[in-house]
C-alpha cells in the first residue's frame, strides 16, 4: 500500500510541474502582457492628442491665415480621440484598423501643420513652439516604441495559440481565446513628422 | 511518459536580436574611438559619482555604425539590451553618438522621463552637444552633454535624494530565484502530512487543490533574476540593473 501512494504523490507533483512547464499559464500571461502593451499604445496616442490644443493655439497666434490646416488638425484630433479600442476588442481587426486609420489621419494633419509652420520665422523661434515641437517629436517616438512592443507581444501571444506545447491548452481550456489583431507595418503617414532646426 | 513531456517542455528558447551591439564594458563605451583616454577616465569618474549619489545610471556610448536603423530605434534597442537603470525604477540614461551617421541621441529610461524631459534633452543636444560636434570636437561635445544631463538630473533634488534607501533589488531576485523550490517544498510537505494522516484511515484525505504559481512556465520569471544582480555596479565589473526605456528623450544631428 505504501509504495503506490508514494508513486501517486510523485505523479501529482510531476503533473503540476508538467502543466506549468507545458505552458498552461503561458497563454493567459501573454494575453495580459499584450493587453498591457495595448494600454501603453493608447496612452501614448492620448499624450499626443493632449499636446495638440496647445500646439494649435501657439501656431494660431502667428499664422492665423493657415485656417484650413489648423481646422483639419482639430478635426482629426477630435476623430482620433473618439475612437477607442478596449482591450477586449483587440481580437477584432476591424476595430483596430479603425483606430489606426483615425490616428494616421491625425499624423498626416500634424505633419502638414508642422510643414506650413516652417514659413513663419517668428513662430519657429518661439520658445513655446520649440518646446512643443520637441515634445511632439518625443511622443511620436514613444508611440513608435509602444507600437513595436505591442506588435511583439501580440506576435508572441498569437504564436502561443498555434504552436506546441501551448497549443494543447489553446485548443482545450482556452478554446475561446482568439488571436489578436496586429498593427500593419508603419506606412508613410505614420512616420514621425520631420522637424528641422 | 510524463517525465519525457516535462523535460521536453522545460526547454526554453532565447530570441535572437537582429542588431549587433557593443558590449557594456563600462560607463563609457567608445566603440567609434573618438575619445582620448583622459576624457574617458574623467567621464567615468563623473558618471560613477552620479550613480553613487543618486542611483542614476548614465552611460555614454559611441558606436561605429547604426547598422542602417534610425538612431531612435537603435538607441532604444541598445538601452534595453544593456538594461540601464535599476529595475523597479528604470532610472537609466543613454547618450548615444554615431559619428558615421552624424547622429546623437539622449535616450531616457521610463523612470526619468519626468525629470529629463524630451524638451530638456533637446535643449541639451542643440545647445551643448551639436555646436561642438559641428566643430569636430567629440570629446568637448560629449563632456558638455554629460554635464548638461547631470545638471538636469540633479537639479530636481526631490526625486533623487530618496533613491538610496529603496534598493531592494537583490533581495527580490534572490527570493524570486528560490520561489520555485519553496513551492515544490511546500507541495512535498503537504503531501507528506497527508500521507501521515492518511495512514490511520487508509485513503486520500479528500480532494486536492493544486495552486499554480502564475509566473511558472512563462519563461520570463526564470531568466529575469540574473540581469538585476549587477545592479549596484559597486563591485568590480559594471552592468545594467534591468531598467527599460519607452523611447523618451530627444535626437539631433550635425
Amino acid at each position: 500500500m505504501k509504495f503506490p501512494r508514494r508513486a501517486a504523490l510523485l505523479a501529482v507533483v510531476l503533473m503540476a510541474l508538467g502543466l506549468a512547464g507545458c505552458g498552461y499559464n503561458t497563454i493567459p500571461a501573454l494575453e495580459e502582457q499584450a493587453k498591457a502593451k495595448w494600454a501603453d499604445v493608447q496612452n501614448q496616442y492620448q499624450r499626443r492628442a493632449d499636446l495638440i490644443p496647445n500646439l494649435v493655439a501657439t501656431v494660431q497666434g502667428y499664422a492665423k491665415q493657415e485656417k484650413d490646416v489648423l481646422t483639419s488638425v482639430v478635426e482629426a484630433r477630435a476623430k482620433a480621440t473618439s475612437v477607442r479600442v478596449d482591450a477586449s476588442q483587440l481580437t477584432d481587426p476591424e476595430k483596430v484598423k479603425q483606430f489606426q486609420d483615425a490616428q494616421n489621419q491625425l499624423s498626416g494633419a500634424l505633419g502638414r501643420l508642422l510643414a506650413v509652420s516652417e514659413a513663419y520665422p517668428d513662430l519657429k523661434s518661439n520658445a513655446n513652439f520649440l518646446a512643443l515641437q520637441s515634445q511632439l517629436e518625443g511622443t511620436e517616438n514613444r508611440i513608435a516604441v509602444a507600437r513595436r512592443d505591442y506588435i511583439d507581444a501580440v506576435r508572441e501571444y498569437n504564436l502561443s495559440l498555434r504552436t506546441f506545447p501551448t497549443m494543447i491548452w489553446a485548443k482545450t481550456v482556452f478554446a475561446g481565446n482568439k488571436p489578436m489583431a496586429e498593427f500593419t507595418a508603419t506606412d508613410a503617414a505614420q512616420a514621425p513628422p520631420q522637424v528641422k532646426f | 511518459m510524463w517525465v519525457t513531456i516535462v523535460s521536453f517542455c522545460l526547454v526554453t528558447f532565447a530570441a535572437l536580436a537582429a542588431l549587433h551591439f557593443p558590449e557594456l564594458t563600462g560607463r563609457v563605451v567608445d566603440q567609434a574611438n573618438v575619445l582620448p583616454p583622459a576624457t574617458r577616465s574623467a567621464l567615468e569618474t563623473k558618471l560613477a559619482d552620479l550613480e553613487n549619489k543618486s542611483g542614476i545610471q548614465l552611460v555614454v556610448a559611441t558606436v561605429a555604425s547604426l547598422e542602417d536603423s534610425d538612431v531612435e530605434t537603435y538607441a532604444n534597442h541598445l538601452f534595453r539590451n544593456w538594461k540601464l537603470g535599476e529595475k523597479p525604477k528604470n532610472n537609466g540614461v543613454l547618450l548615444l553618438v554615431a559619428p558615421k551617421e552624424r547622429k546623437v541621441r539622449i535616450e531616457v529610461g521610463y523612470g526619468l522621463e519626468g525629470v529629463l524631459t524630451d524638451a530638456l534633452s533637446n535643449v541639451i543636444i542643440t545647445n551643448q552637444i551639436v555646436p561642438k560636434f559641428k566643430a569636430g570636437d567629440f570629446a568637448g561635445g560629449i563632456e558638455r552633454g554629460v554635464d548638461g544631463i547631470i545638471a538636469a538630473l540633479t537639479t530636481d533634488t526631490s526625486d533623487w535624494q530618496k533613491k538610496k534607501q529603496v534598493r531592494t533589488d537583490e533581495q527580490d531576485s534572490a527570493f524570486a530565484a528560490l520561489l520555485p523550490f519553496l513551492i515544490v517544498g511546500l507541495f512535498l510537505f503537504v503531501f507528506w502530512m497527508m500521507h501521515r494522516h492518511a495512514r490511520g484511515r487508509g485513503g486520500w484525505g479528500g480532494p486536492v487543490f493544486i495552486p499554480m504559481g502564475s509566473t511558472w512556465g512563462s519563461g520570463s520569471s526564470w531568466g529575469s533574476g540574473g540581469s538585476s544582480w549587477g545592479g549596484g555596479g559597486g563591485f568590480g565589473g559594471f552592468s545594467g540593473g534591468g531598467g527599460s526605456s519607452g523611447g523618451g528623450g530627444a535626437s539631433g544631428s550635425w
